[in-house]
């Protein structure tokens, strides 16, 4: 009987590499109309929010936002948000598209590669679509000068920690969705009130204590928060590292959870 | 083409690529297939004829390692499927029921894909891409996208896509159902090149005619479980007579015709919605005989017995309901 001549295990991290090449590959052909939403967008809110409503903002004074202008608060807020909205942008529908649709993950699998290697390839393009779009807006931030601080370099690192905290989890769980309604529901009822009432568009301070409680149990608050000190270069260590490391864990545990939920739904 | 498929040295039929003993797969409560054994032998073109959902995609999804059995023993290219899936699906290829080809990408970067995933550099993907385009007519359509492509030139860019890794063991599931007569022909045309060639193919399919054209060996599948095994020409000779008769009497006539017919033939009548078959030796004797009973059919037609018959005579359906 024939034996089988490749190794009987192949580095993981080598097949999720070639996994992400697939992704790359697509991207370089579809990349023009993701293109305003990535580079627009975060201009828009930033100039609404930060110079719009920060003029006015500014008049009353800056006290309750640590004495800083509204645009320099608003501004690290929308870059850790943004991270969010890319992952759940890619994490959700294109997810879901790889099994029902364009069956990307379909094909993959009857190739060496892995449900493991399927998903964190596609994790690792997710990553990189979530870095992409927060250097730009950092370098926005920069340009409108919206930074307090050369630390402001670290925010961008912050904010794509932030993105794929989201990323790993919803990708995981968007794997198993039986149906793409799902993710209007979590959009409107997830993502919604996450980027209301995690310290974004106002300091967590005006909301009352109950809310504030569950406000910094939320992921999102955690990404804004680390965002925020290191932009304006007022970073807490002991807060900043509870922040990373609260981020770290909710992606490991995707990544983690991940690898199962593709076998079990790719392996049926 | 110096690089196709069929390089690999032919062994002595003796081979076994594939080796099933006692496999099960069961959802739930449903069980899809139900304990079958069987070997598939190098160089062979070995098909799973039955109709929807008798269990043989579940039997590809196994043998392409993307699931693992319930019970009893596969072995595929001298591998455990759930252990080694990996390194065994490296060495298959695999034209799934549905195509699963990227339609935003072009028929080449399509190709390149799935080369990498097979971890070929890109120079060998190029070489490759370029023979197999030739392989299945596709070559002027190489930078296309797909999304415009008729369903027959997907289907033959799914299995040049299947092709790129110089599989051992080609896995096709269904690969021409949904297709036009002359794309199904062309489809029919290449297969039976690269079986020529000295690559083993597995198919699925709910046609006769795609079973007896491509297939040296056969199983019928039913239910989860295996009603005959054997050549197309065995199966034929085992469970069909040499010629039927095809008798049709119109609504108003059908069942009194069947009841009249009903012991007509020596071997077996069998009474479809809309037609009598009568298996017989000498269908035109046969004809005769029935019109000298008073009975005379709209139409009648005398033909070789076929897969359909053996099917029907086998499990009392037809292969397409």
């Amino acid at each position: 009987m024939a034996a089988v001549a490749a190794p009987a295990s192949w580095p993981s991290s080598w097949l999720s590499v070639r996994a992400l090449r697939c992704w790359l590959t697509v991207y370089r052909r579809i990349w023009r109309s993701s293109i305003w939403s990535s580079v627009l967008g975060p201009l828009f809110y930033l100039g609404a929010m930060g110079l719009g409503l920060g003029t006015l903002v500014d008049k009353h004074g800056t006290a309750g936002l640590g004495g800083v202008s509204y645009l320099a608060f608003v501004a690290p807020a929308i870059l850790a948000s943004g991270a969010m909205n890319t992952a759940m942008g890619e994490a959700s529908y294109p997810v879901f598209g790889s099994v029902k649709w364009n069956k990307i993950y379909v094909a993959a699998q009857a190739s060496p590669l892995r449900p493991g290697d399927i998903f964190r390839g596609h994790l690792m393009f997710m990553t990189m679509r979530i870095t992409m779009n927060a250097a730009l807006v950092t370098v926005y931030m920069w340009a409108l000068g919206a930074t307090r601080s050369a630390w402001v370099l670290l925010a961008w690192p912050a904010a794509t920690l932030t993105g794929l905290a989201f990323a790993a989890p919803i990708a995981a769980w968007a794997v198993t969705a039986r149906s793409e309604n799902s993710f209007a529901y979590v959009f409107r009822f997830g993502m919604m009130p996450l980027m209301l009432f995690s310290g974004t568009f106002f300091p967590l301070s005006q909301l009352p204590d109950w809310l504030r409680l569950l406000a910094y149990v939320t992921p999102l608050w955690h990404g804004v928060n680390l965002c925020r000190m290191l932009s304006l270069g007022q970073v807490d260590l002991p807060v900043a590292l509870a922040n990373v490391a609260y981020l770290t864990a909710l992606a490991a545990t995707g990544i983690w959870a991940g690898a199962r939920t593709y076998r079990r739904r790719l392996y049926v | 083409m110096s690089y196709l498929p069929g390089n690999v040295n032919r062994v002595s039929q003796s081979e076994v690529l594939v080796r099933a003993r006692g496999l099960t797969k069961r959802f739930g409560e449903f069980t899809a297939v139900d304990g079958i054994d069987f070997d598939l032998y190098r160089g062979e073109a070995f098909g799973f004829l039955g109709p929807n959902g008798a269990g043989k995609s579940s039997t590809m999804r196994m043998i392409g390692c993307v699931s693992p059995p319930t019970s009893g023993e596969l072995t595929i290219l001298g591998a455990d499927p759930v252990r080694d899936g990996s390194a065994i699906r490296a060495r298959l290829g695999v034209v799934p029921q549905e195509d699963t080809l990227d339609v935003e990408l072009t028929v080449v970067e399509n190709l390149l894909v799935y080369g990498r995933y097979f971890g070929l550099p890109r120079r060998v993907i190029r070489e490759r891409t370029a023979a197999l385009l030739e392989f299945v007519q596709l070559a002027d359509r190489a930078g296309d996208k797909v999304d415009p492509l008729s369903g027959g030139l997907k289907r033959r860019l799914t299995i040049a896509r299947s092709l790129i890794n110089e599989p051992e063991i080609l896995i096709l599931d269904e690969p021409t159902t949904g297709l036009d007569p002359q794309a199904r022909h062309v489809v029919w045309d290449r297969l039976f090149r690269l079986k020529q060639r000295g690559v083993t193919l597995i198919l699925t399919t709910h046609y006769m005619d795609e079973a007896e054209q491509l297939c040296d060996r056969l199983v019928v599948m039913d239910h989860g479980t295996f009603a005959a095994e054997g050549s197309p020409r065995d199966l034929i000779a085992r469970y069909c007579s040499p010629e039927v008769l095809e008798l049709r009497f119109g609504p108003e006539l059908h069942e009194l015709a069947a009841d009249k017919l009903k012991d007509f033939s020596s071997e077996r009548t069998e009474v479809l919605a809309d037609r009598i078959l009568l298996y017989v030796t000498d269908g035109d004797a046969a004809l005769a005989a029935v019109r000298s009973t008073g009975l005379e059919p709209l139409t009648s037609l005398v033909r070789r017995g076929t897969l359909e018959d053996v099917f029907l005579h086998l499990t009392g359906r037809r292969l397409e309901d």
